[in-house]
């Protein structure tokens, strides 16, 4: 059996982002496994800017953002293989892939990242009413289309769902000369970012329905018709309020999923996210087994992605090293309330060298509020938020010194402002 | 009194500019130059995909090098859909120069070897 110190699954930016780290902490016996025949993962299919703000300190497309992290493995020389397909992680390790030139392959790891990615929700996990006609399609799928193989996947397209890739994919048809009749979003606020509201739907005129979902898909081969309504608070639909659409393209933006898969057969629990619990170094219930990115939740941007792949990367060397002793105070952390989850779901302070970070993410839109980091009685952290909303992850970092060992919970919670 | 969402980074601040163009909201100095340049002439930038005769790759990502007048957006789009390239390719090669004498290039944002 072939045996590596680290093997990162998933070449996407946050599995390059952890090799290149470990790289240069001093572990150089790495692997990554890309299931792809490139490196990149779906950055490549994002041609849009605004990636690497915080990163780069300048605005990028997804490919540029990308080809910075493939060209720096390259350089430094990390192993990788590319079209292999990992087939399962085993309890003590052993990682099982396949490809076309080496056949099965089982390694044996001394430590692993799964960066696996996430996936989206399609038309069967949200029970969309009525036909199953052609057209329907997730908005990242038409995005590849569009984007990687210059294919318009409709003419007249509805958007259901206001995530970040259906309001990137109203402009982007758009541009190519689709007309899009509007977005519906069941919840009153919007799930994407404010600047998309601003630059792909109000630039082009496209309405935005609130409170509205998809009542009814209609059509006998290709989608012909969409029929949307307005719910009430109980996510009913309100009679009278139906509109119709003739559409031959429906493109879901309705959540990403967090693509676990293969940490199913592993004897490891799930936090809210749908991605494995983790410790403050992003390492799982299993020592030696991390994960960063969207497998373990989903960001809203890359960057964060990049930032949380090295902090998995330094809790692998660490592992590596001996020094993640999961010994002495722990805490576990805990959401509160007005906060939907906080990651990691458990804090080693023993282990932290200087600061760690919390991210979480609140459960509706919130004006004039105050998000507390608490130990027991004991408020280790207080900020002020003029607004907050839950299509932004927040991330605090907080220094080691502030944590006083005494309670066994930190919570997470938002506190009103008198 | 205007109210603007800046679409400069992903924070999307939100701002107040007044009658002569004071702006209050910003949490950095890009959020003021966005907010006079929506008022007076809005920009934004281009990404598209052109067709490229390769091995590997049927479209090459591309971008306006710089954001261009809102106005041209569907004009620039009726250019980059005429072009063609061919492999190999490297990102900031310029595969429209002074696309519509806006001064603006557009520009590869991918490598594309073979």
């Amino acid at each position: 059996m072939i045996k590596r110190k680290l093997v990162i699954i998933g070449g996407g930016s946050a599995g390059m982002a952890a090799a290149i780290k470990a790289y240069e902490l001093g572990e150089k016996d790495i692997l990554i496994i890309e299931k792809n025949a490139y490196l990149g993962g779906i950055l490549n299919q994002c041609i849009h800017n605004g990636f690497g703000l915080h990163e780069f300190k300048e605005e990028l497309t997804g490919p540029e953002f990308m080809s910075r992290f493939s060209d720096k493995v390259k350089e430094l020389g990390i192993d990788y293989r590319l079209e292999s397909n990992v087939l399962s992680i085993s309890g003590n390790k052993v990682v099982t892939y396949t490809n076309k030139e080496e056949g099965l392959v089982e390694v044996q790891a001394e430590a692993v990242i799964l960066t696996a990615g996430c996936y989206e929700r399609n038309a069967g996990a949200i029970q969309i009413p009525g036909d199953r006609p052609s057209g329907v399609y997730t908005a990242g799928q038409a995005q590849l289309y569009v984007n990687c193989y210059g294919y318009l996947v409709g003419k007249r397209v509805f958007i259901l769902g206001s995530g970040d890739i259906g309001l990137i994919m109203a402009r982007r048809m758009t541009l190519e000369g689709a007309k899009v009749l509007g977005v519906a979003e069941l919840m009153p606020y919007s799930a994407g970012l404010n600047r998309n509201i601003v630059q792909c739907l109000k630039d082009y005129d496209i309405p935005l329905y609130l409170s509205h979902t998809v009542k009814q898909v209609i059509g006998d081969s290709h989608l012909e018709k969409v029929v949307i309504a307005k719910v009430d608070e109980k996510m009913q639909f309100i009679p009278g309020t139906e509109m119709e659409f003739d559409c031959d393209c429906l493109l879901l933006s309705v959540g990403l999923l967090p693509n676990v898969d293969l940490f199913n057969k592993l004897p490891l629990h799930f936090s809210k996210t749908r991605g494995a619990k983790v410790t403050q170094a992003m390492e799982s219930e299993i020592p030696g087994i991390f994960s960063a990115g969207n497998v373990l939740h989903v960001h809203d941007l890359v960057d964060y992605v990049v930032e949380e792949a090295r902090e998995a990367a330094e809790g692998a060397v660490a592992y590596l090293r001996g020094e993640l002793k999961r010994e002495g105070h722990v805490y576990d952390v805990n959401p509160g309330v007005g906060i939907n989850y906080v990651v990691p779901q458990k804090l080693y302070i023993d282990d932290v060298k200087e600061s760690c970070s919390f991210k979480f993410r609140v459960t509706k839109p919130m004006k004039d509020i105050n998000i507390v980091i608490s130990e027991g009685e004991n408020v280790i952290k207080k900020i002020f938020k003029p607004a907050i909303v839950p299509s932004e992850m927040e991330i605090v970092r907080l220094k080691k010194e502030l944590f006083k060992k005494e309670g066994s919970e930190i919570k997470v919670f938002v506190e009103e402002r008198k | 009194m205007k109210e603007l969402i800046c679409i400069t980074c992903p924070r999307g601040c939100h701002l107040q500019v007044d009658d002569n163009l004071n702006v209050t909201g910003n949490m950095c100095p890009r959020g003021a130059m966005y907010a006079k340049a929506e008022l007076t002439h809005p920009v934004r930038m281009v990404t598209s995909s052109v067709n490229v005769i390769s091995e590997i790759e049927s479209r090459l990502p591309v971008k306006t090098k710089e954001p261009i007048p809102k106005e041209l957006i569907f004009k620039v789009m009726e250019e980059i859909k005429k072009v063609s390239v061919k492999a190999p390719i490297e990102i900031g090669d310029i595969v429209i120069k002074d696309v519509l004498g806006t001064g603006v290039d557009i520009v590869a944002t991918k490598n594309i070897s073979r």
